[in-house]
This record gives structure tokens, C-alpha cells and sequence, in this order.
């Protein structure tokens, strides 16, 4: 119907050239102004009906009793307009809708044979009868419903023969053929009684759609085709001197290209990959998303009875269950410090069990690969002082919501160096998230099992107006560094952040889900812009 | 991080000031504190429950403020309080004081070797005089159940039971007895069960269920009498009725039973410095001796303090400051760690009270140093560390190619890396005996089963939740997958894959061999038998 006629419409392609020529003869019929009327009937669609005289009105005609005086169809009429707008300033079309009421086709009936309980009603001999004749009665069923509702007939159960329907009252009033009439007539109903008649079916709101169409500014009644290209013939023959240019439309798009996207998630990656790189940061390896509970939390001087190796919060694997290796001498190091302490360290004085620390799992953070990089930067013959970052995925058993998913990327960047202070972490961390557009910080003092001491990194968030957390930092504890071998002089600050929590924040999405997994909304991909995070 | 609740008018009476939510909520920030939520039991339970079941609730303001997970000390009112007041320097930090009761006078508890299968560890000490206001004592039951969620790990290394002393008699025997062989009164119950039926009536307890599969299975359960044969507790599940602690209580017998004995005596330790504050002589608690099955005694609570030296140029050095000698004794006093300056001037001694379990090594103290000093008060240095950057070559190349494929009309997917087992075997067709997949032992859901060993589920999935999308879609993704493999230090590995997909009406195979022909075109790899690439048909 009507809405694809319009949609079409706005582009005004050549396709609807040939219908607009055809009926070119039909539209003349208009003069100089004219409505074409259209209809949006709630069931199928009743003709409009309206008749009359036209009659001016404000310098534009106002024909009534067509279209179907044309006898063209209203979706040929709608697209002959349509083609006469794409011509220019021909013509002035203003689209206008409006409702009215319609008799339906049982409407109809009642406005000339009178209501089914009247009819019923009307039927009924004063000495009544049976109830199985009433319902036969012109008005059947419908009728006697009514006509007991209204009160107008009574059933007598007890009659001799079975149940009788007699007359409750003397005489009655068809109100309902009244109401219809005063529709028909034009006039208006009160909403209830409207109400009333709509739920019987009997009246029907019909929808009009029409056009109030003007003389353009370059009205004519010989249509000339402006047109749309330029070509080689017209420049060859000259012709384009004298022809008219249809104007470029400025307020449509254009033509998108056919291309492909990166995912916006990845195109952050991307982009501090390439903050981490400007700053001298050195990539870690990050390939393994299976983890030994010992890198994953032992070496970094996490307890066995930690909460974090909860079944609740870790996944932990079923198959290969255990990690074959764990390094031998380093981790008979991890025990010690562990169950006993060193190094200047009280040690949690418990029993660290090894099976424990074989326990296969999906690494819940990339730490475990810091700790990798670091143990292997401790076996260096001398040390030299890295600056190291990764962004990879890591797991969490837990429930999920629109925030949380079982898996996710963590960010994150370490320097290692002789004599680092808290005062490094907090300058390093002030030029990494300017880099991130991020430049009010304040700093929380916090707890990490690794780091020591530890702080969690606040920005002000203009639209929440507060302070939210944006990242979690801290000095690794000589307890993890130790034991690895790393020089007792030798501190390493660190910090971490998720990349969906900033890439979600950048491209205003609420749920993950529609960010990350299958679920992604591919529209959001094909439209999410460039990530430019310092702008 | 464990939340603590408390009334804000009770805090502030405590801290004998009020503060504004703003000026509480910084003064939190600033001590390593969180201040959650501004809320009352009223909105709390309209918030879960709906506003009908609200009506009549008490809407006193409460905070709840989240406490980082090594602070034992800050779990309570009066902890917080103390620590703030400290850090305030309003108040000095109590000195907590063990007395020992004359020879004979004191109680015991005797710990029979049955317990050694199931619960080897049992401490105890008594709070004598105390006196209980209704808020006191809600407090008093609050900070055992964050210990519990917390330290003790929901029970399963320290189960606390507290006790009206005035109702039992020592010496009390902490042993292991047959299920059937244990008969009391459960608290808040009216009649007496077997162990093994209270195992049974607590089966469908929001509360008490979680705890009791630390027994359940085991032919003994822990249990603990008086010399009269009342039961106080049968640790971890449930105490007496018969000792039950009341507002009119006087003296309380705590026990902390356990499977890890270095945190059974800080649990008891936190629990008697927090609430020594209401004996009649305050910050004393009376000892108890503890007989372990071979004999030996010891005397509990430890209430241990242990001193650390530690040179001042360390904590300047490590922080980024330049503080004075006494001036750093002075922020870490405020920590709770009394300090002075000794040798010269060449050491700080810092005394670690029993409530500062958390103290384990010289950078614990540094780090309070650097709260006190206010970390937002440290100059931010950018450190001189010279290096050269370097990518990981698989990344680089990786960033490389997926630039290539968006530029060949690509759209780059992002799958996950779990999956179901279905997923790459079943709706593959494959056997998962033949995909060395990666097993999760714990997932909540079938879609955590396994590790993917193909991107392919992936980007089908992807397509199926966009079929909304105008044709055609071309997607591509370039990730790790996870297969099995015992040469590596963790019996399993990551491979890098790249897979593309072409959803039409139409097959149009010759379109994503279009695109393989372009990947091999940009890495230089000629179409040719001899040191190219060609394609086959796979089996299946």
C-alpha cells in the first residue's frame, strides 16, 4: 500500500518514469490544482466516500467526489504525483491524512433494516414463543442475546413445551440504527456510543490519506524531463547547451560502499597496542590460555586459600587436569615463601601442596604471563631494566550480565627497573591514560594479593559526574619477585584495565553482548567509527 | 571485597563528629576505604523484596562501606572506628593485654586426637564483663560472619562458636564423634536432633546449607562439650542452644576451630581485640590453655606483637618522598603501627599489632606510609627506564593481515573462545575424541564445556544471530584456538587460525577462494604445487 508507494518515492528513480508519462494524461485532469485522496481502511479498505461540489479555497482546488471520477487507481495516482514532484517545482504536494468514521457493510444492513434485537424484538407475538422459533426469527441469535441483555424479552423456563421468550416490555427504540444514521449523515457520536458501534463491527475508523496539491513555482502543463547526467552524446553533439540539469539532491546519502569493517572492540586493541608501542613498551607473550594454577597464582604469592581459586570464580579444566612441569627449582622457591616466608616476608605459614598448584585452568588474568616474562627476564644473565605489555583474554567463572561476560581482555603494562617509586607508577600511569583521553586521575589506596603497595587508578567521568574506577595498579610484592631471582634492588610497578570497559564507554554500548560473541550487532560493526581515544 | 554495614548516626557518635556523605565518602577514599551505598533496611528490603514488604522497616541511614580483603581489623563499627580515629590521630591505638589466670582458676579446652581427620585445630579465649547493648551485640554476630565469609573461607578453615560462659562448665573437650552418637539442641531450635538429622533439617537452609558438605561425608563430625556433657557447638555447622549468647550476657567463651591453625589464631585475635573495647576493664582478655592430643599446652588468644626494623631511606625510596625520620614514624603511628625513630635516626621500629595480620613483610609498612601520606600527595615522576619497543611478531603480523582482509570487504568477527562441546564436534560432524580439545571441569552452563579448537562455530553462530542483516555477510576472524599437548609446560597450547565466511543466497564458493587467493597473494605465496599453495577437496 500507500508506504511503499512513498518510499520509493524519495528517491524519485527513472523506474517510476514510464508510469509518470502514462498517466501524465490523467494528471492533467487536475488543472491547475487537485487532492488525490487515498485510504488506509482498517479491514481491507472501504472506498472514500465523501461527495459533493469542489470548491476554492485558499488558491488551490479542492475537488471532491474523485478519485473515483478519474477511475485510476490510487496507487497510480500516488506515484503520479510522486513523478511530478521528481520534476522539480511543478507542482506543490502537501501530504495530509485524516480520519473518519465508515458504516461497515453490516453497518449498512442495520441503517436499513434496523438493529437484530429490534428486529427480534419486533418479531415476538404478544403470547411469545418458543425459544428454539425465537432464534430463527429475523435477528436470530445475536438478536435474542441483545434483546435479553437490554431487558427487552424474558425467558419463562417453566412454560408448558419448554422455555418461552416473551416480551418484557411494551415497546422499544432502535438507538443503534439512530447512531449509524447520524454517522451516515455526517454528524458525531459520543465516544462511548462510537466505542460501542466499533466493537460490533458495525462502524469502521478509516484512515485518508491524501495529498493538497498547488501549481509550483515552474508549473507547466507540458512536462519536461530535466536531465540527471551528463553523457558523452550531449557533449559530442552540443546538446547539453540547451538541455535542463535535474539539480544534485544534497539532503539524500549517497551510495554506501561495499566494504569491510574491524570489529570495534579490536580497533581499541589496536589502538593501545599502538599507545603501549609510542611509549617504548615491549610485547609479552601471551599464547597460552591455559594456565598452571602455580603462574597463575602461586608465583605471584596469591595463597592456595585465596577465594579467587574458588570453583566459583575460576575455571578450572578437566582434561589435561594437571600441568605436566612446574620449573623445579623456582617453584620449591614459591613453596618456601609460601609456607615459611623469606626474604624479609612473614610467608602465610600454611601447607602449600603442590597438587594445588598443578591444577590446570583458564588464566584468569594476563599476570600470569607478566610473571612468565619477568621469571624469564630473571634468568638473564644481568639484568636490564624492560618496559613490557599485553592485551589478551582472559576467564572468569562467573555470572554473567550485561557488564560481565566468562571471558574478557585485560590490558596490561609493567616496567621493571632499579629504585621505581609509587611516585613512577602514578607519573606512568598520568601518561598512559592521557594517551586514553583520560587526564583527571586521583589514586585509591586498594589490595591485590601480587602488589604492595597497591592502588586502584579513579577518573571523573563527566556524564556520571563522579569518580569511577578505570584501572587497578600496584608495586609487585618482593615476594614474587624474589624468588624468581630478580635483583633485591629491582622493583616492577604495574597496572591492568579490561579493554571492553573503555571500548564500551568509547562507542556508548550497554550490554557486552553486543560487543563481544556471536550476538554481536553486525550494524553496530559496520557502523562503529575510527578509535581515536585522545580526541 | 568484603562490605561492612553500619548505622551512620552510631559511626558518627563513634567518631564523636559528623561528617557530610561527601566528606565521609573522601575520608574513605583517602584510607583505602569504599563508600558503596548510602542506603537503610527500608530500602534495602523494598529494592529486593518490593515496597509492600518494606512497610514498617527501620529506615535509619546505614553505609556500607567495602573494606579491602586483608583488613581483618576494619570488618566491624568498631574497627572502622578505631582505624579512623587512629589515622585522625584522635585516639591512640589501644594496647591489648592477655591476662593469664591464676593456676587452676583458668578454663581449658582438651582437644581429643579424633579431631585430627576432620578439624586438627582448636584456639579459644573469654571476654569477661562485657557488657552488650542490642547494637553491640548485632555487631558482635556481624563481624563472625564476615569472617566467616572471609578469612575463614565460608567455614572451611575456621568455623567461630561463641558461648554464655555463665551456662557451661570447663574443661571443655573439642572431639569427633559418630553422626549418630551426637544428640543436642541446635540454636534457635526446640527440640534435640541427632547430628546426622540436623544435617537433614538444615538440607534446605538458605544459610547453613552451603556449610555442610564440610562434613557431611566424613564418619565423624567435630564436636565440642563442657565437663557436663552440654554440647556448645558442632563446628562448622551450628552451636548449642544451650550456651546461646544474650543481651545480658557477661562472660563469652569463644572457640575458633579449624583446618588451618595460623588463621584460627587470627581469627580469634580479631575477633577479642574488636570487643575487649566492652569488658570491664577494656582491650583484656582472659586466656584460655589449649591442650592438643600429644600433650602439649598452649595459651590462647596470642595477641602477639612482633617488632620490625625498618630504615627510613627504604620507605622514601620506595614511595617517591622524602619524609623526615620522625615524620614517617608519625604517618605509620597513624596506620595503627606505633613507630619510633631509633639509632640515630638510621631505623624506624615499628610495633605490628595482633591486628594487623596483613603486615607480612617491609613493603606492607611502606605502603601505609604512602596512605598516610596521602598517595594523591606524592609527586608523579615518569620513570627514566630507556627501552626500545618490540611486537610480538604473531601480533604484528596478525594486526597486518586483518587490514588486509577488512580491505578485501571483510567484516572482522570477535567469538568467543568457550564454547559448548556440540559446538565443535557434533555440529561439525567431528568426532570430539578427534579434536584434542581443552575440558572445563567446572562450567555453569554448556556453553563453557570446552576450549574452541575452530573458529568456524563461531562465525556460524555469528550469522545466525544476524540473519536480519542484507546479504550478503562476509565475516572473517583471526584468533587463537586451544588443543592438548603434553610437550608443553601445561599440557595444552594456543594456535593462531584466521577463518572467513561468505553467507549468500547463492554458494559462491569461487568468492571466499577469491579471498584465500588474496591472503596468499599479500604473504607472497604462489598458487603452484612446487613451493606455493593449491587447495583439495577434503575428505567427508
Amino acid at each position: 500500500m500507500a508506504p511503499t508507494t512513498l518510499r520509493t518515492g524519495l528517491y524519485a528513480t527513472p523506474k517510476m518514469a514510464p508510469a509518470a508519462r502514462r498517466f501524465a494524461g490523467a494528471v492533467r485532469h487536475f488543472r491547475s490544482a487537485g487532492l488525490i485522496s487515498g485510504h488506509g481502511a482498517q479491514r481491507g479498505g472501504a472506498a472514500p466516500a465523501a461527495a459533493g461540489p469542489a470548491r476554492r479555497s485558499r488558491g488551490a482546488l479542492q475537488p471532491r467526489g474523485w478519485p473515483p471520477q478519474l477511475g485510476v487507481d490510487h496507487q497510480t495516482l500516488v506515484g503520479a504525483v510522486k513523478s511530478l514532484q521528481a520534476l522539480g517545482e511543478v507542482i506543490e504536494a502537501e501530504a495530509r491524512t485524516a480520519t473518519r468514521w465508515e458504516l461497515s457493510a453490516e453497518g449498512e444492513e442495520v441503517l436499513r433494516d434496523g438493529s437484530p434485537e429490534v428486529r427480534l424484538f419486533r418479531s415476538i407475538p404478544e403470547e411469545g414463543l418458543p425459544q428454539g422459533e425465537a432464534v430463527k426469527l429475523p435477528g436470530g441469535s445475536l438478536g435474542f442475546s441483545k434483546a435479553m441483555a437490554n431487558k427487552w424479552v424474558r425467558l419463562d423456563k417453566g412454560a408448558a413445551g419448554g422455555p418461552r421468550v416473551l416480551r418484557a416490555v411494551p415497546s422499544v427504540q432502535d438507538t443503534v440504527q439512530e447512531h449509524l444514521g447520524q454517522v451516515r449523515a455526517g454528524g458525531s457520536l459520543p465516544e462511548r456510543e462510537r466505542a460501542e458501534l466499533k466493537r460490533r463491527k458495525l462502524l469502521l475508523e478509516v484512515t485518508l490519506k491524501s495529498y493538497w496539491i498547488r501549481k509550483g513555482s515552474a508549473f507547466s502543463t507540458a512536462v519536461a524531463r530535466p536531465e540527471t547526467e551528463l553523457t558523452p552524446e550531449m557533449i559530442a553533439t552540443g546538446s547539453w547547451r540547451q538541455l535542463p540539469f535535474k539539480p544534485y539532491n544534497f539532503s539524500s546519502l549517497g551510495l554506501p560502499p561495499n566494504c569491510g569493517h574491524l570489529h570495534p572492540l579490536l580497533k581499541v586493541r589496536s589502538e593501545l597496542r599502538q599507545i603501549f608501542l609510542e611509549m617504548g613498551f615491549t610485547e609479552m607473550p601471551t599464547e597460552n590460555f591455559v594456565e598452571s594454577s602455580f603462574w597463575n597464582f602461586d608465583a605471584l604469592f596469591q595463597p592456595q586459600q585465596h577465594p579467587a581459586r574458588d570453583q566459583h570464580d575460576t575455571f578450572f579444566l578437566l582434561d589435561p587436569a594437571e600441568a605436566p612441569q612446574l620449573p623445579p627449582g623456582y617453584s620449591s622457591k614459591v613453596k618456601k615463601v609460601h609456607s615459611q616466608g623469606g626474604y624479609g616476608s612473614q610467608g602465610y605459614r600454611y601447607e602449600w601442596k603442590v597438587e594445588e598448584a598443578r591444577k590446570n585452568l583458564l588464566r584468569t588474568h594476563t599476570t600470569s604471563a607478566s610473571a612468565r616474562a619477568l621469571f624469564q627476564l630473571a634468568r638473564q644473565e644481568k639484568f636490564t631494566p624492560v618496559k613490557y605489555f599485553s592485551i589478551d583474554r582472559v576467564f572468569r567463572n562467573e555470572s554473567l550480565d550485561a557488564t560481565h561476560l566468562a571471558e574478557f581482555h585485560q590490558v596490561e603494562g609493567l616496567v621493571a627497573d632499579r629504585g621505581l617509586t609509587l611516585g613512577h607508577l602514578m607519573g606512568i600511569l598520568r601518561q598512559f591514560f592521557t594517551k586514553l583521553g583520560i587526564s583527571q586521575l586521583r589514586f585509591k589506596p586498594a589490595y591485590n594479593p601480587y602488589t604492595e603497595p597497591s592502588m586502584e587508578v579513579f577518573s571523573y567521568h563527566e556524564g556520571l559526574k563522579k569518580w569511577v574506577e578505570v584501572g587497578n595498579s600496584g608495586v609487585f610484592r618482593p615476594e614474587l619477585l624474589l624468588p624468581m631471582g630478580l635483583p633485591e634492588n629491582v622493583s616492577v610497578i604495574a597496572w591492568g584495565l579490561s579493554l571492553e570497559r573503555p571500548t564500551m564507554i568509547k562507542y556508548g554500548i550497554n550490554n557486552i553482548r553486543e560487543l563481544v560473541g556471536h550476538r554481536v550487532n553486525l550494524q553496530m560493526v559496520y557502523d562503529s567509527p575510527m578509535c581515536r581515544l585522545d580526541v | 571485597m568484603p562490605t561492612v554495614s553500619v548505622k551512620r548516626e552510631l559511626l558518627f557518635q563513634a567518631l564523636g563528629r559528623s561528617y557530610t556523605d561527601e566528606e565521609f565518602d573522601e575520608l574513605c577514599f583517602e584510607f583505602g576505604l569504599e563508600l558503596d551505598e548510602i542506603t537503610s533496611e527500608k530500602d534495602i528490603i523494598s529494592k529486593e523484596k518490593g515496597e509492600e514488604k518494606a512497610k514498617g522497616a527501620s529506615d535509619v541511614v546505614l553505609y556500607k562501606i567495602d573494606v579491602p580483603a586483608n583488613r581483618y581489623d576494619l570488618l566491624c563499627l568498631e574497627g572502622l572506628v578505631r582505624g579512623l580515629q587512629v589515622f585522625k590521630e584522635r585516639i591512640n591505638l589501644p594496647r591489648f593485654e592477655k591476662i593469664i589466670p591464676a593456676e587452676g582458676e583458668g578454663q581449658r579446652l582438651i582437644i581429643t586426637e579424633q579431631t585430627a581427620q576432620i578439624r586438627p585445630h582448636a584456639v579459644a579465649a573469654v571476654l569477661r564483663n562485657i557488657t552488650f547493648t542490642k547494637d553491640r551485640y548485632d555487631s558482635f554476630i556481624d563481624l563472625q560472619e564476615k569472617l566467616h565469609q572471609n578469612i575463614c573461607r565460608k567455614r572451611a578453615l575456621v568455623a567461630i562458636g561463641t558461648h554464655d560462659l555463665d551456662t557451661i562448665t570447663g574443661p571443655f573437650t573439642y572431639t569427633a564423634k559418630a553422626p549418630s552418637e551426637i544428640k543436642f539442641k541446635p540454636l534457635s531450635q526446640s527440640q534435640e536432633y541427632t547430628a546426622s538429622q540436623i544435617m537433614d533439617l538444615y538440607r534446605t537452609d538458605s544459610h547453613l546449607r552451603h556449610y555442610l558438605h564440610l562434613i557431611e561425608n566424613k564418619p565423624r563430625y567435630p564436636v565440642i562439650y563442657d565437663s557436663n556433657g552440654v554440647v556448645l557447638s558442632m563446628p562448622p555447622i551450628i552451636n548449642g542452644e544451650h550456651s546461646k549468647i544474650r543481651l545480658n550476657t557477661r562472660n563469652v567463651f569463644i572457640e575458633c576451630t579449624g583446618t588451618d591453625i595460623t588463621k584460627a589464631k587470627i581469627v580469634l585475635d580479631t575477633v577479642v581485640t574488636m570487643f575487649s573495647e566492652y569488658c570491664e576493664k577494656p582491650f583484656t582478655v582472659e586466656a584460655v590453655e589449649v591442650v592438643c592430643p600429644n600433650g602439649k599446652t598452649h595459651i590462647y588468644p596470642e595477641l602477639a606483637y612482633r617488632t620490625e626494623k625498618v630504615k627510613p631511606e627504604y620507605i622514601n625510596k620506595k614511595v617517591g618522598i622524602s619524609e623526615s625520620p620522625s615524620s614517617l614514624a608519625k604517618l605509620l603511628t597513624r596506620m595503627c603501627l606505633k613507630s619510633h625513630v631509633t639509632g640515630n635516626g638510621n631505623h624506624i621500629e615499628i610495633e605490628i599489632p595482633p591486628t594487623r595480620a596483613d603486615i607480612i613483610h617491609a613493603c606492607d609498612i611502606v605502603e601505609d606510609a604512602a596512605i598516610a601520606y596521602g598517595y594523591n600527595n606524592i609527586q608523579m615522576v615518569i620513570p627514566k627506564t630507556y627501552t626500545i619497543a618490540n611486537q610480538l611478531p604473531l601480533n604484528k603480523f596478525t594486526e597486518l593481515l586483518r587490514v588486509d582482509l577488512a580491505a578485501a570487504g571483510f567484516t572482522e568477527a570477535l567469538t568467543f573462545a568457550l564454547c559448548s562441546q556440540e559446538d565443535i564436534a557434533d555440529k561439525l560432524r567431528t568426532d570430539i575424541s578427534a579434536t584434542k580439545a581443552v575440558r572445563i571441569a567446572n562450567p555453569k552452563t554448556a556453553e563453557f564445556q570446552v576450549a574452541r579448537t575452530t573458529l568456524l562455530p563461531g562465525l556460524l553462530k555469528t550469522i545466525a544471530a544476524n540473519r536480519k542483516m542484507p546479504l550478503p555477510l562476509k565475516l572473517f576472524e583471526i584468533s587463537d584456538v586451544v588443543v592438548k599437548d603434553p610437550n608443553t609446560d601445561v599440557g595444552a597450547r594456543n594456535y593462531r587460525h584466521l577463518c572467513a565466511i561468505y553467507y549468500n543466497k547463492s554458494p559462491g564458493f569461487e568468492i571466499i577462494h577469491g579471498l584465500l587467493d588474496r591472503v596468499m597473494q599479500v604473504l607472497e605465496v604462489p598458487p603452484n604445487e612446487e613451493n606455493g599453495y593449491t587447495i583439495k577437496a577434503a575428505e567427508g
